[in-house]
């Protein structure tokens, strides 16, 4: 059971073969059995969880089911939830209980899921390796001594180890992805605008998206149906019909143009990755996808672009922590300033004073020109690539990450090292434009690769569809970890 | 352009973080690092490029001017540090 897509559990719960309170209590026990290792969860609660299966149960019974009631979802906990504490990985918010649950969680609520739990990540997504977390560092279910990726690690890793058949993630500039790839599963950050931000703590505001993680192309896609639509609450929510995502599911792959951009097939990527990445263009190829040499030549300019647009952002945002609304309060202090910046100083951990420094740094008096609006005029240069290279392909293929899960402790003490680690997921966040990962085999030490699919704007549905059709071709999204 | 530890200690402030000398040191060096990778904006040239600040070009929505929230004091107090009567409590701003 713990293997099956989300289209049979919904069968199987929509024929009385399993009960939603089963369900549940089975992804629970295996949490419980895992978690002590895995690290993936941050707060779990049973009584929570169970109360909500019982409620789906009696929809279920009462014939008022929609395609999801009844399975269990891990959100990530950055996600805000009414009844259950959401401390975005930090010290600052470790006691938190929102008053009201993010629009997100509202959709899945409607549609009768089961929130089993909140998945850990970096502390405020600032991360790419799930070491920042002040709970605790996340295991890669594939490797004990490796990383899961970051920030959505804990969501990544908890799917990999099938703790959830689904989760949630958000992905600022690579955060749904990177860890998709590093743990093998499948991940979609879909359009800027698309999936409300509303209730979904703020890092970086324009780059920032919710989006589904889960075993599979076609899983994403309901749940995509789910976490998507207009919410007035998010001023950047796009008002747009409802749309169904896995409408293309089953669409051939006949003369589909897929892009190859050549700058991320050269320097830094690792030999074991271009091979599998190599091996699933020959599939591609054999579906009846069409190859075409493209170039996004500012592309690598999106990394200091990116790490000056995200801490300017999160400076912003992360300004509202001052101890006396929510968060940390330091115990001891003097004045209110003392109180601010002792508060401040205990409640956040390194990295995230890293990314505030930086960013009250480039916003401040002097250097707004040389580095704020410079890197929104390569913002835009970044954008023109793929405006001309989406005239030539329908999507861009290539590696999610330039190698497989690293080393925990590997590149923790040099930040650039990590921060480059996004080089080829960055620029699909500058842009808003859509773009998931899948697994598509093994390289160095076993560990799995991720290929990444960039469409253009609100393209998904045939996204999944691409990714879906080399699903139904490979095998690579149905292995799992040994030991599991 | 080289960062400074006066820099450091000047941003920390205005980031209203508490800062250790041995913690603004080690910043230092890596902001120096991260420094070195955001100069690479340096080498293009974007004369006459129209700065982005969203991926996706929207418009501000407007509504009425009406109330649409509900009181909702004592819930969003719930977590928060000191309260007493309501209010939120800070040290004493004014003598």
């Amino acid at each position: 059971m713990q293997n099956a897509s989300l289209k049979q559990l919904s069968a199987a719960l929509a024929a009385k073969q399993i009960s939603s309170v089963e369900l549940t209590r089975l992804f629970l026990d295996r949490i419980k059995a895992l978690n002590g290792d895995l690290n993936a969860f941050i707060t779990v609660d049973e009584g929570f969880s169970l109360a909500q299966a019982k409620a789906a149960d009696a929809r279920l019974a009462a014939g008022t089911a929609d395609p999801l009631t009844g399975i269990p979802i891990a959100h990530k906990d950055i996600f805000v939830t009414r009844g259950m504490r959401t401390t975005c990985a930090s010290k600052m918010l470790e006691n938190y209980v929102s008053p009201y649950d993010a629009h997100v969680i509202e959709q899945f609520s409607a549609a009768g899921t089961v929130t089993l739990g909140k998945t850990n990540m970096d502390e405020f997504a600032m991360g790419s390796s799930n070491e920042t977390s002040y709970f605790g560092k996340v295991k890669n279910p594939w490797a004990r001594e490796a990383v899961p990726g970051g920030s959505s690690g804990g969501a990544a890793a908890s799917l990999a180890a099938r703790m959830a058949p689904a989760a949630t993630g958000t992905d600022t500039g690579g955060s749904i992805r990177q860890p998709a790839a590093l743990c093998g599963v499948s991940g979609l950050k879909p359009t800027y605008g698309t999936v409300s931000r509303f209730g979904m703590i703020a890092f970086a505001s324009s780059l920032d998206q919710g989006g589904p993680m889960a075993k599979s192309a076609e899983d994403l896609g309901l749940l995509l149906n789910v976490m998507t639509g207009f919410d007035p609450r998010d001023s950047t929510s796009l008002e747009r019909d409802k749309e169904d995502y896995t409408r293309d599911l089953d669409r051939p792959l006949q003369g589909l143009r897929i892009g190859l951009p050549k700058e991320h097939f050269g320097e830094g990527l690792g030999a074991d990755v271009a091979k599998a990445i190599e091996a699933a263009l020959t599939e591609f190829k054999k579906l009846g996808a069409i190859i075409v040499d493209i170039s996004l030549p500012n592309g690598r300019l999106s990394v200091p672009a990116y790490y000056v647009i995200a801490p300017a952002e999160a400076s912003s945002n992360l300004s509202r922590f001052d101890g006396v609304r929510y968060g940390h309060r330091a115990p001891e202090y003097g004045d209110l300033m003392d109180m601010y910046k002792k508060s401040r100083a205990q409640g956040f951990g390194a990295e995230v004073k890293r990314r505030i420094l930086i960013g009250t740094y480039v916003l401040s008096h002097g250097y707004y020109d040389a580095y704020y609006l410079k890197a929104q005029k390569l913002r835009r240069l970044i954008a023109q690539d793929f405006k001309a290279a989406f005239e030539q392909c329908d999507l861009i293929l290539g590696p999610t990450s330039p190698s497989v899960a690293f080393d925990i402790g590997a590149k923790a003490a040099d930040p650039v090292q990590m921060y480059l680690n996004d080089i080829y997921t960055i620029a699909a966040n500058l842009a808003g434009l859509p773009a998931m990962s899948i697994p598509c085999g093994f390289g160095n030490h076993g560990r799995p690769v991720g290929l990444h699919i960039v469409g253009n704007y609100f393209t998904e549905a045939r996204m999944l569809g691409a990714a879906h059709q080399y699903q139904q071709a490979t095998d690579w999204h149905t292995h799992q970890p040994q030991g599991i | 352009m080289s960062i400074e530890l006066k820099d450091v200690n000047h941003i920390a402030n205005l980031a209203r973080i508490d800062i250790s000398p041995a913690e603004a040191q080690a910043a230092l060096a890596q902001l120096t690092n991260i420094f070195a990778l955001i100069e690479e904006m340096q080498t293009v040239d974007t004369t006459g490029v129209e700065p982005m600040s969203h991926g996706i070009e929207v418009n501000q929505r407007l509504r009425e001017d009406r109330v649409t929230e509900t009181d909702q004091r004592e819930a969003n107090q719930a977590s928060a540090p000191q309260v007493e009567a309501g209010l939120y409590l800070v040290p004493k701003v004014i003598e």
